[in-house]
């Protein structure tokens, strides 16, 4: 609180001091940080001239965001950097960095980058006396003035109170040290421990105030989901919601995937099922595009035939398709759907086509949904199948499942990509234990398993589709080798009245 | 200020010579003093080395003085983050010893001059 009007009349007395150019200092300036959707959550990126605070607990990729910062900082925008690293040797930070797509070694040669790796060994040291931290302050300076740095990585500035004894003094300094940086005109990124009753273990949010993000690293049930999230962001609005990221070979990535609400657009065009019976059903014309549509059905009704074919109109159309697959790996997606007549593979070499498997218990619902929207950011498909998202139910429970569809359904229809979902349904009340999703969904169709004597007849029914007239009668439908041919009306065998 | 005090010391070698006349080649101490600019601490540190040196070890030692504001570069190669800091390059192995040094008995035990604690 004190702070803030602290703030307030620093900010009046720069005002009265420069006149007009106090509004401008109030609008606050931002550095981009490079990091992909990092720049989205803050709105622009770090506060420019100030320091950022990156707390999290132990493994939260704190030094890789710091360090990404940098690299990016060089790469992009040609803002040289330093990284004062307490924890880690320059060696080490190569070798993480290199596991994520650095080469930090090059930047170093090429002047763009500094590394200072500062040793404290306590054992070593004895404390008598009055003392204070120009030795580190001179010592960033002579890094800063050797690439002529704009940004400041300080990881972990906290080994300092392990080091040293006297906190009051490490505490003061520190205090000086994020004023001096403030001076330097650096944008700094300091990283630092989680504490359990403030943001950080010594309480450093207290000197940096400007902008507090908080990484975590939450494992449910053996899974594990890295978040992130702005605390606190002087000055400047933010998302403020809890983001998902991951840490992969091409660097962190953020995934700004909020509910983005219901103001996407309503497209009247219509694209095909890929099955012409369906096309019919659906007043001969298919679906509309970025509507997202549901398929339900027992084990073995063919759910996977539907969006295969539903994938492979797509490509046919000469549009890109993007395949989820939960359950099978791509090569017997590819196998199995050939036959029943669908040549899935000359999508895929004609780049097409991408299938991305993934075992839903292989990772956290927030990383599953973080890597598809990577992969839709990267792939750019006009159509997107998910198949099953039954699986991801055994990852996460309902309610959370359905907050993740909403947010991939709300994510998609922005983009105008037409999406096929697929659930596995167990026993007679289809209709009952979808009805969670359904309502998320502007098409639902059921797909149901009957026996007749001996027989067992396939039907599909289109319990639902918004906004088009639609046939609503169960029909039966066949999967051959030419794919699946959808009969005439199946009503007259007595299956269950839909309505 | 007190510059003048501490002119020797800045040429940063052998600043204990003029006192303990030539005896550099038994100097088996070898100890360096980083500091930051001439500061009174400074000043203090190096006047309470001087001190405890030739109390005890005279004639064994030399002090080297490094101001970190001429040569920053040097703050690195012995990990120096705090100022005063007086580093016992020999005899191995090294110690540190961070402040203006006015507590004796704690300069004397960073030294290896007198076992820590009561248990010998």
């Amino acid at each position: 609180m004190t702070s803030e009007n602290d703030m307030a009349t620093v900010q009046a007395k720069i005002q009265k001091r420069d006149g007009t150019r106090g509004m401008a200092e109030i609008a606050l300036e931002k550095v981009p940080t490079g990091i992909r959707g990092l720049d989205q959550v803050t709105h622009g990126g770090f506060p420019k001239g100030r320091t950022a605070l990156v707390c999290g607990g132990p493994g939260t990729g704190k030094t890789l965001l710091g360090l990404e910062f940098l690299v990016r900082g060089v790469q992009l925008y040609n803002e040289p950097g330093v990284c004062v690293a307490f924890e880690e040797t320059v060696q080490e930070l190569t070798t993480n960095m290199a596991s994520l797509g650095y080469n930090l070694d090059q930047l170093v040669r090429a002047r763009k980058l500094a590394i200072d790796y500062v040793e404290i060994e306590r054992k070593q040291i004895e404390e008598t006396g009055e003392y204070n931290l120009d030795g580190l302050f001179l010592r960033l300076k002579q890094a800063i003035d050797e690439v002529k740095a704009k940004r400041v990585l300080i990881d972990t500035v906290e080994l300092l109170f392990l080091g040293l004894k006297n906190e009051a003094v490490v505490r003061s300094e520190l205090r000086r040290l994020f004023h001096w940086l403030k001076d330097a005109g650096v944008t700094a990124v300091v990283t630092a421990e989680a504490g359990e009753r403030s943001f950080t273990r010594y309480g450093l949010e207290e000197y940096v105030a400007d902008c507090v993000i908080v990484l975590d690293h939450r494992v449910n049930e053996q899974v594990s989901t890295r978040r992130l999230r702005v605390v606190k962001y002087r000055g400047s609005s933010h998302g403020t919601n809890e983001y998902p990221f991951l840490m992969e070979s091409e660097g962190i990535s953020v995934m700004p995937i909020t509910s983005v609400g219901l103001t996407h657009g309503a497209p009247t065009e219509r694209i095909s099922s890929g099955i012409a019976g369906l096309d019919q059903m659906l007043g001969a014309k298919g679906f509309f595009r970025g509507s997202s549509i549901l398929v339900t059905g027992t084990a073995g009704t063919g759910k996977s035939s539907f969006s295969a074919a539903f994938a492979n109109a797509a490509c046919k159309r000469g549009e890109r398709a993007l395949y989820f697959a939960f359950e099978e790996s791509p090569s017997q997606i590819l196998r199995n759907m050939s036959s029943v007549g669908l040549d899935l593979n000359r999508w895929i070499s004609r780049k097409l086509l991408k299938i991305h498997a993934a075992r839903p218990t292989a990772t956290g619902l927030e990383t599953h949904l973080a890597q598809m929207y990577k992969e839709v950011e990267d792939f750019q498909p006009d159509v997107v199948v998910l198949d099953p998202i039954t699986n991801l139910i055994s990852v996460g429970d309902q309610s959370s499942v359905k907050a993740m569809l909403t947010r991939v359904i709300d994510f998609l229809k922005v983009k105008n990509i037409t999406a096929m979902f697929t659930n596995l349904v167990f026993g007679d009340d289809i209709e009952e234990r979808a009805i969670g999703i359904s309502s998320l969904m502007d098409g639902w169709l059921v797909l149901r398993d009957m026996s007749s004597g001996a027989d067992r007849i396939r039907t599909l029914n289109l319990l639902k589709c918004r906004g088009m007239a639609h046939d609503m009668r169960v029909h039966s439908f066949t999967l051959g080798e030419k794919g699946i041919t959808i009969n005439g009306n199946f009503q007259t065998i007595g299956a269950p009245q839909s309505k | 200020m007190a510059t003048s005090k501490l002119s020797a010391p800045r040429s940063r070698s052998n600043s204990a010579r003029p006192a303990s006349e030539r005896r550099r080649r038994r100097a088996l101490w070898e100890l360096r003093l980083y500091v930051a600019g001439m500061t009174p601490t400074s000043i203090r540190a190096f006047e309470n080395l001087k001190k405890i040196c030739e109390e005890h070890l005279q004639g064994l030692y030399s002090i080297q003085v490094i101001d970190l504001l001429e040569r920053p570069m040097l703050a690195r190669g012995d990990q120096i983050i705090a100022v005063p800091t007086l580093v016992r390059r020999l005899p191995t192995p090294v110690k540190k010893i961070i402040g203006d040094l006015s507590n004796t008995e704690r300069v004397l035990v960073g030294l290896d001059l007198r076992p820590a604690g009561g248990w010998h």
